[in-house]
């Protein structure tokens, strides 16, 4: 049924119609609508048999996901930002045995400084967990993610992240098409684990393993992940017969046909991206768009292929490893080595800086001359950096720089002296 | 404007909407009780928040974009073809009417008249009939007790642009209240709408 919701409570839905049995999270901008959501079907009883577990904690949200999943039960959390931080250690626990539990994770930046808006410093941080990493375009991708990534996630017995960006989707009303529960229900079959712990036959997971088998066991999880690169098509095209929508799969190409430029980039941002790339299309430019819809494991040989006819690739991010490089950036580098196309790094939309049409358009511009350096941060204010680097060189006590440039862009007003 | 004259501005373009107001006035409810609206009437719509610091009382802006097509872009609204203020004490601390096109839309919520509010230059830019007031806070006073002017304002936006029908307005103000609430904004934006088409068909008259 078509709707016109905000993305939280679109996903909301979509987790209620996936009837998870336990659900448990720790409230976090941007991630609460959904959890509210999801917490008013439980209590109502509408999602039922369920239990909500309310904790202290995100560690605690994941570690009772995570007992939950041992014990059989389909397993539902969300968090975002530090949230994710704090229930890291648990995070990769919950890969490394094997769990199939299906997070959400609302984008959001990690201080410090404190920042409640988008980036993808969060999801990133973790990409390394063994999660598979889903990141949605819009709120439709984002309902229709979930609905796959509990069978992904319990058919491979790993546990998947569906991540969306903070505000700019989970705050945005738009058309959303709310499948039915008879639809959810045929198409995604109960929960059979693998593993799972019953008193009447008892088994110990999450055992030590010492250098005789960890190796084995890290790289049986990377043959999972490799699973997953094949069937994660086969379950977008099993969807699209089900729901009518091609959503989800490996990478979405728009507008590749004869491109000689393509910017690659991940979620929401995508949709301003293919704005820009039309205008300069009805210029007669050659230019296409990779939306990189998995992210781990990453479709290396998929987006090689996708990349194939480009001469100069712009992979547009909103995080990078500071002090090194772009984190989608270099792996796309990676996988186009040697096939030709010269990939540039722009970082843009940190900590929700908005990401507007106007500089995409000159970035794009910027690459089709192959005039970008390698690496780029949109929208710079390099006189704002200028001045604190000067501060920082003229004083040893120049203070925090990032209240200096607050008070240089006049959020907040300047000292007393 | 006419509902023939929006359908055609909206087939050729998205109409942009950017909503002022300070926390606490459901600025953000507003835009997106419009894009209830607009999808009520068969559009695509998009609103979202501009998300600050929010506190009550602190000025805060929402965004509505309303089209015939999927809308794809995600960035802010820089260029509205309509603004709705729901606090006239922000025209002069924020810049309001940055932006706007040269024939769009201003809808003030305010007892006074733009030379009271010292926009009688604004005023001067803009077709008489695209830059109107609506006592909207005096208006959900008397419907709800409750100085609310989100809905009332949205109302009046309906009848001004007829980028919305005023039915789906309501249709939209009952899918998001219950009860008596629902009752009073429903009315209240009715009453508003009254307003506006009597105010235009007055100026009609005296040209």
């Amino acid at each position: 049924m078509l709707r016109q919701i905000e993305g939280s409570r679109a996903v909301a839905e979509a987790v209620a119609l996936c009837r998870p049995e336990v659900v448990c999270a720790y409230p976090i901008s941007p991630q609460t609508h959904i959890i509210e959501g999801v917490g008013v079907m439980v209590k109502s009883g509408r999602l039922s048999p369920c239990e909500f577990v309310n904790v202290e904690s995100e560690f605690a949200a994941m570690s009772v996901s995570i007992g939950a999943s041992a014990m059989g039960a389909r397993a539902y959390t969300a968090t975002a930002s530090q949230g994710l931080l704090f229930m890291t250690e648990v995070v990769y626990n919950a890969a490394g045995l094997g769990l199939p539990i299906v997070m959400t994770v609302a984008n959001r930046a990690i201080g410090a400084p404190i920042n409640i808006w988008n980036d993808h410093s969060d999801a990133m941080s973790v990409r390394d967990s063994g999660w598979l990493q889903l990141f949605a375009e819009t709120n439709q991708h984002a309902l229709d993610l979930h609905i796959q990534a509990f069978r992904l996630a319990e058919e491979l017995s790993v546990p998947v992240m569906v991540c969306m960006d903070g505000f700019v989707l989970t705050h945005a009303f738009e058309r959303v098409d709310v499948p039915s529960q008879e639809e959810v229900d045929a198409w995604l079959p109960s929960f059979e684990p693998r593993q799972v712990l019953d008193p009447d036959n008892p088994v110990s997971i999450g055992a030590m393993v010492g250098p005789e088998a960890f190796t084995e066991v890290r790289y049986l999880a990377h043959v999972r992940q490799l699973q997953a690169l094949v069937r994660i098509p086969e379950l977008a095209a099993e969807f699209e017969t089900a729901f009518g929508r091609g959503i989800g799969g490996l990478v979405s190409p728009y507008r590749l046909e004869g491109a000689e430029t393509v910017v690659v980039a991940l979620g929401s941002v995508l949709g301003t991206i293919k704005d820009a790339a039309d205008a300069l299309r009805d210029e007669g430019i050659p230019i296409g768009v990779l939306g990189i819809t998995t992210f781990r494991p990453f479709p290396a040989e998929a987006i090689a292929e996708a990349l194939e006819g480009a001469r100069q690739v712009v992979v547009v991010e909103k995080a990078f490893s500071i002090g090194g490089h772009g984190i989608l950036g270099a792996d796309v580098s990676l996988a186009t080595t040697g096939r030709g196309p010269s990939v540039y790094n722009v970082i843009a939309g940190l900590g929700g800086r908005p990401i507007t049409e106007d500089s995409l358009r000159r970035m794009m511009l910027q690459g089709i001359e192959r005039s970008l350096p390698p690496l780029s941060f949109l929208d710079l204010d390099s006189g704002l950096v200028e001045r604190e680097l000067d501060r920082m060189e003229s004083e040893r006590r120049s203070g925090p720089s990032a209240e200096n440039l607050l008070r240089d862009v006049g959020t907040v007003p300047a000292r007393a002296s | 404007m006419t509902h023939a004259q929006a359908d055609a501005q909206i087939a050729s373009a998205t109409f942009q909407v950017r909503f002022h107001g300070r926390g606490g006035q459901g600025v953000v409810t507003a835009a997106e009780m419009l894009s209830v609206a607009a999808f009520l009437d068969g559009r695509y719509s998009q609103a979202f928040p501009s998300f600050g610091s929010e506190r009550t009382g602190a000025p805060v802006v929402s965004y509505c974009r309303i089209s015939e097509r999927e809308i794809r872009t995600r960035a802010p609204i820089d260029a509205p073809d309509a603004l709705i203020v729901q606090d006239a004490t922000l025209v002069h601390q924020v810049d309001l009417f940055a932006g706007i096109r040269e024939d769009g839309f201003i809808l003030v919520n305010t007892s006074q008249s733009f030379d009271d509010l010292g926009l009688g230059d604004l005023a001067e830019r803009f077709h008489p009939d695209h830059l109107l007031t609506v006592p909207a806070t005096e208006i959900a006073l008397r419907h709800l007790g409750r100085p609310l002017p989100n809905a009332v304002l949205l109302g009046g936006f309906a009848v001004m642009t007829g980028v919305v029908t005023i039915d789906s307005v309501v249709a939209a103000i009952e899918e998001r209240f219950h009860g008596a609430v629902a009752q009073g904004n429903a009315a209240a934006a009715q009453e508003a709408a009254a307003l506006v088409a009597e105010e235009r068909l007055a100026r009609a008259s005296s040209d």
